[in-house]
């Protein structure tokens, strides 16, 4: 069920790509698509009343209860991925507006496709 | 030492030191990138001559009878021959590129974004971990996004923003399959995926019934999921939009390396590992048809639209979409034959094509113009440009004593002998287009009547006609995997790396605690 939201998410940041004309909606809809993934892999990990996968020798069943660590690792390491194509994708939006004077596609049309 | 790591490292670290030369001794940045696309060479010769084998990250190697811990590195028939490709079209563009890129600010930062594309290329073929699979391809792809736009010109901007944001929801495809293998499988180790899968059945016997038939369902999603976003990497004709702006936006070593390697490594190679070496694909499948579909779609489509082109780097690019379908209908035959002749096109589309930018390039720095109409009888002027560009023309054309002639014949020897032959007329039809388009291209670019304006016209600086003559021996060289030793060598050896999944399987899993890691090299 909460997969089902997580698609939910991804699907209406496809849909903001593919219809929005600002560069900063565009963007910004690919965060919205990329937090979609990241949750969906922590949720794969994720236990209810599970406990934080430090071994300290207290817990009984450690293996049992605690959530699993990898997505968690996994997740970092494509949070800090998107971060660095969101900079990248905001620097090449700002230098098109120095460009072009705006921001909207529809406007932004040089090529041929 | 072990030339594995070595693959990926080395460029890795010459990407983040070479900006950090001193501005004003650029020649010495120069020198260094030459060294290391070099050092990169021999590397890849080395590992050449390796027995297959697995390189465990950190020494978190598999304990006996588990999965490996940690991050594998895999060296293989496939990705040796990837490596080497890789490697010697590096040092040829890099060779090109001093004189080349004198005429744009901030060439260190080229050099550095250079480094880090070719890093993400060697991770990506050389990776036997699917989420380490996507971390390099994101290496590739941001280095790459930032090197369409490295002009800033209008043009570049826009293209790579539109290549930015494809790319990127293919990038999320691939994530959300890795996430999903995961979440059925609980591994993302290639290897140990690849022997979950098998136990599970496979592709075959999806339904909702049983919990086989679940894990079947999920797998045919998350190989579609990979299909599209490795397949818009490769720029497989419905998701071919982004290329013919991107790369000849490109500074033109750039657009060498774009059409020549990127491509392929992060496309057409990914999708064939994963495809092989963890999913599993068989000769007459289904996925073996939808592969072959797409190819021939994009054969046939990128050379239609190749052919009206007037602009020769977009001609160029037009034709990439075209070749890559070939590479594609080789490797979706899934049979001995059709991989080795997939691998084979692959091999030669990375020599010719990159040489192809480079003789645009070349004409484009001393005339400055990439329009075929303007130029004219240039082979008068630049002899070597023009001559090499005639020896990649006819190798793309694929006509006879060229590299390109081979390939395409063992791939539609192999459409044949799997009896399609569909494909096999359509690839004999578009090879045909083909050579029509380079005609055309030879004819107004480099024969007929010198035009009055380019009666000044020099050949461009020696550097950068090393290095096409260089790809153009190459292109002459490769012919020779034609014969039975070097083909069996070269790819019957990456062709049976990719089909035997069980050798695969076994050279991952085999427990290497530190002694055992001798007798494990000695065993292949």
């Amino acid at each position: 069920m909460v997969y089902l939201l997580c698609l939910i998410v991804f699907s209406i940041g496809i849909y903001g790509v593919l219809t929005q004309r600002n560069l900063i909606k565009i963007i910004l809809s690919l965060a919205v698509a990329e937090s979609a993934i990241n949750i969906f892999l922590v949720l794969l990990g994720y236990r209810i009343k599970g406990i934080a996968p430090i071994d300290d020798g207290t817990a009984a069943n450690f293996a049992g209860a605690a959530v699993d660590p990898l997505p968690q690792a996994m997740v970092l390491t494509a949070i800090v991925i998107g971060l660095g194509v969101l900079a990248l994708s905001m620097v090449i939006a700002i230098r098109l507006y120095h460009r072009y004077g705006t921001y909207d596609i529809t406007k932004i049309r040089k090529l041929r496709g | 030492m072990d030339p594995l790591p070595l693959l990926v490292a080395v460029p890795l670290l010459a990407g983040f030191v070479l900006p950090l030369a001193p501005k004003h001794r650029i020649r010495l940045t120069d020198f260094f990138a030459l060294v290391t696309a070099a050092a990169l060479v021999v590397l890849a010769i080395a590992a050449l001559r390796q027995p297959d084998c697995a390189y465990h990250v950190g020494g978190w190697g598999p304990r006996a009878g588990g999965p490996p811990l940690g991050i594998t590195l895999v060296l293989d028939g496939a990705s040796k021959l990837m490596v080497l490709v890789i490697a010697v079209v590096t040092f040829a563009v890099i060779l090109y590129s001093p004189s080349y890129m004198a005429r744009f600010t901030g060439k260190r930062k080229f050099y550095s974004l250079f480094f880090m594309m070719v890093a993400g290329m060697n991770g990506v073929v050389l990776t036997g971990d699917m989420f380490n699979l996507f971390v390099f391809l994101e290496i590739a792809s941001i280095a790459s996004y930032a090197l369409v736009a490295f002009g800033c010109q209008k043009q570049e901007l826009e293209a790579s923003f539109r290549y930015l944001v494809l790319g990127s929801i293919a990038s999320y495809m691939i994530l959300l399959g890795v996430g999903l293998l995961y979440a059925k499988m609980g591994t993302v180790n290639m290897a140990h995926l690849s022997s979950k899968i098998d136990a599970a059945g496979g592709l075959a016997g999806a339904g909702p019934v049983t919990e086989a038939g679940k894990a079947s369902a999920l797998l045919i999603f998350a190989t579609t999921l990979f299909i599209c976003g490795l397949g818009l990497k490769a720029a497989l004709v419905p998701f071919h939009a982004w290329l013919p702006d991107a790369h000849p936006s490109a500074p033109t070593p750039i657009s060498a390396m774009l059409s020549g390697l990127l491509i392929k490594a992060i496309g057409v190679y990914a999708l064939t590992r994963v495809l092989f070496s963890v999913i599993g694909m068989a000769p007459e499948s289904v996925v073996s048809s939808v592969i072959m579909t797409l190819g021939a779609l994009s054969m046939i489509v990128g050379v239609f639209l190749a052919v009206g082109q007037w602009d020769f780097k977009r001609l160029l690019a037009y034709h990439s979409i075209s070749q890559i379908g070939y590479v594609m209908i080789g490797i979706g035959l899934a049979t001995p034959l059709g991989i080795a002749a997939g691998l084979y096109h692959l091999v030669n589309h990375a020599i010719f094509k990159s040489l192809l930018f480079l003789n645009a390039g070349a004409v484009e720095y001393r005339t400055g113009t990439r329009q075929l109409d303007e130029m004219g009888g240039l082979n008068k002027r630049m002899p070597v440009t023009g001559s090499t560009s005639f020896v990649a023309s006819m190798s793309i054309a694929g006509v006879p004593p060229f590299n390109g002639f081979f390939s395409k014949l063992l791939i539609i020897l192999a459409c044949v002998q799997a009896g399609r032959w569909g494909f096999a007329l359509a690839a004999v039809v578009v090879s045909v287009l083909t050579l029509a388009s380079f005609m055309k291209a030879q004819k107004y670019g480099f024969f007929g009547k010198l035009k009055e304006k380019w009666q000044h016209v020099r050949e461009v600086p020696t550097m950068m006609a090393a290095s096409m003559i260089l790809l153009a021996l190459l292109c002459l060289a490769t012919s020779a995997l034609m014969f039975k030793g070097p083909r069996d060598f070269f790819l019957g050896h990456a062709q049976r790396s990719l089909t035997q999944r069980q050798r695969y399987v076994d050279r991952v899993m085999r427990p290497t605690t530190a002694d055992a890691r001798e007798s494990t090299e000695r065993m292949d």
